[in-house]
């Protein structure tokens, strides 16, 4: 996807940066294609492939907005454990400060 | 201290991989994942929100039951628990009273600890990639928007009507 990004390429300059296959990386096209993010050129001989700037926006923004709901629970979340920290430490230092008396 | 940040990854056709760190040991990460008393401080949002019921069950088998509520909504979903390594794996099945996706999804947590920081792994594996990517398109916090927006258009209706029978 990143090499597409910088503009369209054959399925052979596709396949250099990774020791595959062209059956192989063709395979990943393929995937790629089936779900939008990328297209395949009308030049017969090469059929350069070239990126889907629509859908790869909207799934970037789905990520986005998924891992804001996240965020929002998981800040809560840290808060609640800075919390249990203090009430833990507190506890360890009642219990020596008891031993001590005791002792 | 560096800021921890959610990462949240579309992993193969039918799952999602939050990963987030906690400045806390691990078995604290567990508790708050799985004593309600814990989870109910935490376990919701967006603001008005709050996790009214929180029942678990915690064994392999065991069944969980959570109620969100804001004002008069609520909103239900639950599952049973599939494994259970405390404190570092938690499987469970997750479904809602009013599915926003299709069939049953599956979530692992897994707690790393490393240097007093616990690293939280959760896969979503829902049952199709029409589920999944349903999930990325309309994330919970939109369900509860569109719950709110239900509400606030039926709460119109009927002020309208009482308006036009008040004539």
């Amino acid at each position: 996807m990143a090499r597409l990004a910088s503009g369209e390429a054959s399925v052979n300059d596709l396949a250099k940066p990774f020791n595959m296959s062209q059956p192989a990386i063709s395979k990943h096209l393929k995937v790629l294609e089936r779900a939008g993010l990328i297209s395949k050129g009308l030049d017969r001989q090469r059929r350069p492939r070239r990126i889907e700037a629509t859908p790869l926006k909207e799934a970037n923004e789905w990520l986005e907005k998924y891992r804001e709901f996240w965020e929002v629970r998981y800040e809560k979340l840290d808060d609640l454990l800075e919390e249990m920290r203090a009430e833990q430490a507190n506890k360890a230092v009642t219990k020596k400060t008891r031993r001590r008396k005791n002792g | 201290m560096a800021e921890n940040k959610v990462k949240v990854e579309a992993r193969g056709e039918t799952e999602l991989v939050i990963t987030r760190d906690f400045n806390a040991p691990r078995e604290l990460v567990y508790r708050a994942h799985t004593e309600p008393q814990y989870m109910k401080r935490w376990l919701f949002g967006p603001d008005g929100w709050s996790l009214d019921v929180c029942e678990v069950d915690l064994r392999v088998g065991g069944k969980y039951r959570w109620v969100w509520k804001k004002d008069d909504i609520t909103m239900g979903a639950g599952g049973e628990y599939r494994e259970i390594e405390s404190p570092e794996k938690i499987v469970c099945t997750e479904m809602f009273d009013d599915p926003w996706y299709e069939g049953e999804a599956v979530s692992t947590v897994r707690l790393a600890e490393n240097n007093g920081t616990t690293t939280l792994v959760n896969t979503m594996r829902y049952s199709s990639k029409e589920a999944r990517d349903g999930v990325l398109a309309s994330p919970m916090s939109d369900g509860m928007e569109i719950c709110y927006n239900r509400l606030d258009s039926i709460l119109a209706a009927d002020s309208a009507q009482a308006a036009a029978s008040g004539e």
